[in-house]
């Protein structure tokens, strides 16, 4: 323990000071939370007609479906070979149990809010469309697309006579890698439900707030599982692992092999997922960082080293899942309502373990003789080996310890979002590294108050910005961060120059 | 034989392509940045694709070609500028990890609705919105020549015409990037790479040699997406963390702090890369691992091994083909 570290009385300070930040937004909202009841719940309403029979010319349901948890909406729009949309073109969506809801496009994207997850097929009446813009010879007048919870499945029509086959095409199909360049999947809005369309389209509401709050905590939470890794390893190795997404992505990934593909139990093929994981941190320490540390390579040359490995681990992943995007319970989530948020149980759930997770860590790192010996590596590796401990050891149960818990947050993600897909790693990388480096870039307790943080950013940036940039502002943050305090809220000056 | 005569054809056409060119080119500028200054540039791709947007968007308003060009590289230079301010006075890691963000957020803005109007949103722009200004400089006329096995059409996308004014480009920077690596400019630059300190002590304004070291980098970063889009069509989503990668492995291949180590990494990188794909498509479309390895798996496992390929050479040979041993930007901090 060197001399300039801080007392335990001004890291408290500083914590209690960090936490209050991070509350703020929460005490501004709770008197009003008494106003929100049950947002989440399904906004659009689906007439159903018992035969199918297609209306042509009505528009007879409801087609404003925004997806939350408990909201599944199927899209469909008719696009000229120009991107511009057609109106006043009759499509029929049917599904299982008899659904079928009519409609007919508009220049605004028409959703409806569909009963179940599960594959629909849209149709649309090629006697309405334009004269002037037929259907493409060859071209399917029907389109099937698998409607989930909490996201917008797009049945999206080409016609026109430039219109290459195929013309028509369903944007939650996966899509195959295309020359090692990054294919055109859903990107963007990938992750998490997003509320479809543009901020001002929506009404603004408290109750909507109160609501984004309680997905933030989620996604915070989640974040911060991952992020406390990342600053660890950083901690300990002053390596900025760039692999670290991708270790969150390969949990994700092996929870959806092991409990969809192979139908284990969730908490078997959880468990099997997490050991997998940790295990490749060890290996990694012992087959790759340990040698490089022993060689006495720069820093630099790890970081890159690590950015090779991300590339190799992202092509496995998308090896292992495919090109789509894939969820890890196939069964429809259940809503739950505590103090006006309504989430799904899983999300709840992974919520709870989180903040479990995290009192483990901090109990470890204070209260036990390696989590000492692990702040003490942190501080200075020299002086620590000095007093008998091996920084050795110390670093391979960081590695574990970080790939483990990287694992569980990428896992329960894809369980409480509904989504696992091969870009994962790349997203959530981004928003971690802007977390640690806003809570302080090495400090472990850093990682959970930036993490939050971030998390509200995200979620609550979505009630002012259009969803598909709602990470953006995380970035805008980072930088901000980078140009008034360096440092971040709990790191140290000396760290940065 | 067919087949093999086929793949070594494909493998001999990367040399020349203009793709090779385009990221020859964006090495060309990252090598500015991390092997003469030390920079960490992660989002060499953002560099690129905001050339490639400044080129189709001013080519789509109307301007001419080579009003276009410098609207690519003002667009390159404002984007350093926004990202050297913050991050030119902290350490390395920092402007890594902001790069490699302002990479991500250009990418999403571009396919974002918000922008769809100028940027065609998560399709992006058609090529033949903004190429018919560059068709039009061509000096070849229409039909096709061959040259060896080579035949390509005189003007088009996938012409002579694309990889002589591509490779032309590319042969003026490297002039231009030699003259100044040797100028008193450069060794300062060197300097810096070697010990900040020390070139602070001399009196040098270090920030400033960054951010024009970042700049320069950042403006051929663009020109490299200007060539990239040249003979595709401008897809935010082709041009993404991966880019940013592989123009890191091409630079390191080659050997980093070296004039034409870009230029050959991005030949033999893509020739081999072309090698290895069509190779393997080859083995598994003519033999029983055909039913185990499907033709996607291939690109997956191409993928694979240029990860494992940047790590073995970062580790054991982190100088490159071309590089210097002793003039390591890895030993920099």
């Amino acid at each position: 323990m060197t001399a300039d570290r801080p007392t335990r009385a001004t890291v408290l300070r500083r914590t209690a000071a960090a936490l209050a930040i991070a509350l703020a937004p929460l005490a501004v909202a709770t008197p009003l939370a008494t106003a929100a009841t049950g947002t989440g719940t399904s906004t659009g309403v689906a007439t159903t007609t018992a035969t199918g029979v297609p209306t042509t010319t009505t528009s007879d349901v409801a087609t404003d479906c925004k997806p939350d948890d408990t909201t599944a909406c199927v899209a469909a729009f008719v696009l000229t070979d120009e991107n511009e949309r057609i109106p006043d073109v009759a499509v029929t969506i049917t599904g299982p149990d008899g659904f079928s809801a009519a409609f007919t496009t508009s220049s605004e994207v028409q959703a409806v809010a569909v009963p179940t997850s599960g594959q629909y097929t849209a149709t649309i009446d090629p006697t309405t469309l334009p004269a002037d813009q037929p259907l493409p010879e060859g071209a399917p007048a029907e389109l099937e697309v698998t409607a989930q919870t909490g996201g917008v499945a797009r049945a999206a029509f080409r016609v026109g006579a430039d219109a290459a086959a195929p013309p028509a095409q369903s944007e939650t199909s996966s899509a195959p890698a295309d020359d090692g360049q990054e294919a055109a999947t859903d990107a963007g809005d990938g992750v998490g439900a997003a509320p479809e369309g543009d901020a001002s389209e929506r009404s603004f509401s408290w109750g909507q707030v109160w609501q984004q709050i309680g997905s933030g905590l989620r996604f915070g939470l989640l974040l911060a599982l991952a992020s406390i890794g990342l600053n660890l390893i950083f901690g300990t190795t002053g390596l900025s692992n760039f692999a670290h997404g991708e270790q969150f992505a390969l949990g994700g990934a092996l929870g959806y092999l092991t409990i969809n593909t192979m139908g284990m139990s969730i908490w078997l093929g959880g468990l099997l997922t997490i050991a997998v994981c940790a295990l490749t941190g060890l290996a990694q320490d012992a087959g790759i960082w340990r040698p490089l540390r022993r060689r006495g390579t720069p820093i630099m040359q790890m970081m890159i080293v690590s950015i090779g490995l991300s590339i190799a681990l992202q092509f496995f992943i998308q090896f292992l899942i495919g090109g789509g995007t894939e969820r890890i319970l196939t069964s429809n989530p259940r809503p739950w309502t505590l103090l006006g948020i309504t989430l799904s149980a899983a999300s709840w759930i992974s919520m709870g373990v989180a903040v479990v997770c995290m009192v483990a860590v901090a109990w470890f790192l204070t209260r036990t003789r390696i989590g000492r010996a692990t702040r003490a590596v942190s501080d200075n590796p020299a002086l620590a080996a000095a007093t008998g401990i091996d920084p050795d050891k110390i670093v391979r149960i960081v590695w574990v310890v970080a790939t483990g818990f990287a694992a569980l947050a990428g896992l329960m993600w894809g369980i409480s979002f509904g989504a696992v897909n091969w870009q994962l790693g790349v997203q959530l990388l981004l928003l971690m590294f802007a977390a640690v480096t806003l809570g302080g870039l090495g400090t472990a307790f850093g990682a959970l108050v930036g993490s939050i943080l971030i998390g509200l950013v995200v979620e609550l940036s979505n009630l002012f910005i259009q969803s598909d940039l709602r990470y953006a502002s995380a970035l805008v943050i980072l930088i901000l961060v980078l140009l008034f305090r360096p440092q971040g809220i709990l790191g140290r000056r000396e760290r940065i120059g | 034989m067919d087949e093999f005569n086929r793949i070594l054809e494909q493998t001999l056409a990367e040399f020349i392509a203009p793709t090779t060119a385009a990221y020859a080119m964006a090495a060309i500028g990252l090598n500015l940045h991390f092997g003469y200054t030390g920079l960490l540039n992660m989002g060499q791709a953002g560099f690129m694709l905001l050339g490639a947007y400044g080129f189709g968007i001013a080519t789509m308003a109307g301007l001419p070609f080579p009003v276009a060009i410098l609207v690519a590289l003002a667009a390159g230079t404002v984007f350093a500028l926004i990202l050297g301010m913050p991050t030119l006075q902290l350490r390395g890691d920092y402007l890594a990890i902001v790069t490699i963000s302002a990479a991500e957020i250009i990418r999403w803005i571009g396919r974002s609705t918000w922008l769809q109007e100028w940027t065609g949103g998560a399709s992006g722009l058609q090529g033949r919105d903004y190429k018919d200004s560059f068709h039009a400089t061509s000096p070849l006329g229409d039909g096709r020549m061959a040259l060896g096995p080579l035949e390509y059409i005189n003007t088009g996308s996938d012409s002579w015409w694309t990889r002589i004014f591509a490779w032309g480009l590319v042969a003026l920077v490297l002039l231009f990037v030699w003259l100044i690596t040797r100028s008193p400019w450069g060794r300062v630059l060197k300097g810096i790479r070697e010990d900040e300190d020390a070139v602070r002590a001399l009196g040098k304004n270090v920030y400033a040699y960054k951010m024009q070291a970042l700049v320069l980098g950042g403006a051929i970063g663009a020109l490299g997406g200007v060539l990239y889009a040249l003979p595709l069509a401008i897809a935010p989503d082709a041009m993404s963390r991966t880019m940013t990668f592989f123009v890191w492995t091409v630079m390191l291949l080659g050997g980093a702090a070296t004039v034409f180590g870009p230029v050959l990494g991005s030949m033999v990188f893509f020739a081999a890369y072309m090698l290895m794909r069509t190779g393997m498509r080859a083995v598994a479309d003519n033999t029983g691992i055909g039913d185990v390895i499907t033709t996607s798996n291939v690109e997956q496992i191409g993928g694979m091994l240029v990860g494992v390929t940047l790590m073995l050479l970062v580790i054991f040979r982190p100088q490159g083909i071309l590089g210097n041993k002793r003039e390591l930007a890895f030993n920099a901090h």
